[in-house]
């Protein structure tokens, strides 16, 4: 197994004050990987650090097995992120926001050459919206931008696509969408970092649970492990008011393979 | 009409407004979709410093400031990328500063007179020299190659800066070229538009094409229409009616939006009284969703239960009923999963 992601006693943060600290992983090829964690745990400027978003203030990041400094690939890793930025001052189709995600594999001064829109076509495709391409993106459901947002990611042909809160704001119908498009990418072999509240609507793809929690990890492992500690987890901490996050994700009653409360 | 034509100034203005009005709203675009719609402003507040300087030491106003412009212009982005809270003040001090200094070094040049303080605030046709000209059409043609070869990009920073950034384009470098082209675009449109109005240009026809453009390259394809007509329309009026050439061509511009904006108002309207909701269903269509597609005009309808669904905002329009012969091609097994 490849090594994709690794990370030694890291601290991320911004300016000099650490948020996430001497925090250790290990992310190889395929996983699909969760990470959980309370409001300001820490967990969305884990991801920012492995995207270089923000400073690395101690420790190393390792992507593809090179110091991430050294990346010059960086669109490697795709990221999809939380906020949505689309409905934006400016009016762009679909189609124009996941060009945009095509530019880091074009160099400098490149443009859209055929094979480029073939694969901006394709991965409107894979996101089920290949027949809203031409659609301007602040008319489409929050949902459907969400997976512009994927799309965009997904024509730089990453080899690991990190997503913040794909599904927050996403009513059931579209989440069930959404989980189809992410079991799609893990067939095409994409690993998958995904920083969730509903760890139901992920409905049985991950296969690893990280738990962040006052800027470290606080658990580890696969998802029956994790149904298993979770208890014992959100007692080990001390602040009470992080625990409803952590009792809340509902389909971890039932275990991760079964399928996800609400389905209708 | 043909006598306008035939002075020499006002060919030489014509010209002129024809590089403006193209270029401004092209450079326009990106700083309306940065949300950053008052930078050009304080350009120009900057570049009237720059002008004062030009008269006092004779030299020509248009460099002095195109320098003054551009050394403001990479201060605000190296600032903007650096200073989280105090940019916003920063941005303001450097606006004042250079509008309060153009002002008392002018009144020190040789011809610091009020009204010649106004032309450059104002606007004047009469202003714009034969040599200015050809430097003129030098930068505009400069801007809108460099706009051109960096528009993608330049939409992708603007659109989504963070994005930009994790994924490795050059965000720093492209903010700094979009405010170089901004500030020489202000040096270009300073002497027709004038520095207090510049900015109108780069905005109001971007204002006025998203009133109606659905995507972002008709919208920046019609805001240099619009900037077009605005520019030499306003030139051409402001002749006869013997006005300052910026207040015009700001006034034609806000004018056409203002008439865009009733006109889509009232198409809306029209619209939202014959446009017919399907009943709401959970089921999304799309080209696997199991129901039939039918290609209509420049959508897709989907046969649902014998009707035509077409996806519209986020929800979906009733397109009629399906003859019985297509409706008959639909799989029944579909059905159950729609509900």
């Amino acid at each position: 197994m490849t090594t994709v992601i690794e990370l030694k006693d890291a601290s991320f943060g911004y300016g000099e004050r650490p948020i996430v600290t001497d925090t250790s992983l290990a992310i190889t090829r395929g996983e699909v990987v969760v990470v959980l964690g309370a409001n300001a745990s820490g967990k969305s400027t884990l991801m920012k650090g492995i995207l270089g978003l923000n400073n690395l203030l101690s420790g190393t990041v390792t992507l593809f097995g090179e110091p991430a400094d050294d990346v010059s690939d960086r669109a490697r890793i795709g990221y999809v992120p939380q906020r949505h930025t689309l409905s934006a001052s400016v009016r762009a189709t679909a189609e124009e926001i996941v060009e945009s995600g095509r530019l880091p594999r074009l160099g400098w001064l490149g443009r859209l050459g055929a094979t480029d829109r073939q694969i901006v076509c394709r991965s409107l495709d894979l996101v089920g919206l290949a027949d809203r391409s031409g659609t301007e993106v602040s008319t489409l459901s929050g949902g459907q931008q969400r997976r512009v947002l994927i799309a965009r990611a997904l024509a730089g042909q990453p080899d690991v696509l990190i997503m913040d809160e794909p599904t927050a704001g996403v009513d059931v119908v579209n989440q069930h969408v959404l989980a189809d498009v992410l079991g799609r990418l893990v067939e095409r072999d994409v690993t998958l970092v995904i920083v969730t509240h509903e760890l139901g609507a992920l409905e049985g793809l991950p296969t690893r649970i990280i738990v962040v929690d006052g800027g470290r990890i606080a658990f580890d492992g696969d998802p029956d492990r994790y149904a298993a500690a979770r208890d014992s987890v959100h007692h080990d901490h001390d602040s009470h008011h992080h625990d409803l996050e952590l009792a809340q994700p509902p389909a971890m009653a039932h275990g991760p393979f079964d399928p996800p409360a609400g389905t209708p | 009409m043909t006598e306008i034509l035939s002075l020499d100034f006002m060919q030489r203005a014509l010209v002129a407004a024809l590089l403006v009005g193209l270029v401004a709203p092209m450079v326009g675009i990106f700083v309306v979709q940065r949300r950053m719609s008052l930078i050009g402003d304080g350009m120009g507040h900057v570049a009237l410093a720059g002008v004062a300087i030009g008269l006092v030491t004779d030299q020509s106003p248009g460099l002095t400031a195109l320098v003054a412009a551009v050394i403001a212009a990479v201060a605000i982005e190296l600032l903007r990328a650096r200073g989280r809270t105090n940019g916003d003040v920063a941005l303001a001090i450097i606006f004042y500063g250079g509008i309060a200094a153009g002002v008392v070094i002018i009144s020190q040049a040789p011809d610091g007179t009020p009204a010649n303080l106004v032309k450059y605030l104002f606007g004047s046709i009469l202003t714009v020299r034969e040599s200015d000209l050809v430097v003129f059409a030098v930068l505009a043609v400069v801007i809108a190659a460099t706009t051109w070869v960096l528009k993608p990009r330049l939409f992708a920073v603007a659109n989504d800066e963070e994005y930009a950034r994790a994924v490795g384009l050059p965000v720093l470098a492209l903010n700094i070229v979009l405010a170089v082209l901004t500030a020489t675009t202000v040096v270009i449109a300073m002497r027709i538009v004038g520095l207090l109005l510049i900015s109108a240009l780069m905005i109001v026809p971007n204002a006025a094409a998203q009133l109606f453009s659905r995507s972002f390259g008709s919208g920046l394809r019609w805001a240099m229409v619009l900037g077009l007509v605005s520019a030499v329309g306003g030139v051409l009026a402001s002749y006869p009616l013997n006005t300052p050439s910026g207040g015009t061509i700001v006034l034609v511009a806000v004018g056409l939006f203002v008439v865009i904006a009733v006109a889509m108002s009232l198409r809306e309207r029209l619209r939202a009284r014959r446009h017919d909701m399907a009943e709401r269903h959970d089921h999304e269509h799309g080209p696997d969703c199991g129901h039939e597609g039918i290609p209509h005009g420049d959508h897709i309808d989907y046969v649902h239960d014998g009707h035509l669904h077409a996806a519209h905002q986020s929800h979906y329009d009733e397109h009629g009923e399906v003859a019985a012969a297509a409706a008959a091609t639909t799989k029944p097994a579909e059905e159950d999963a729609t509900r």
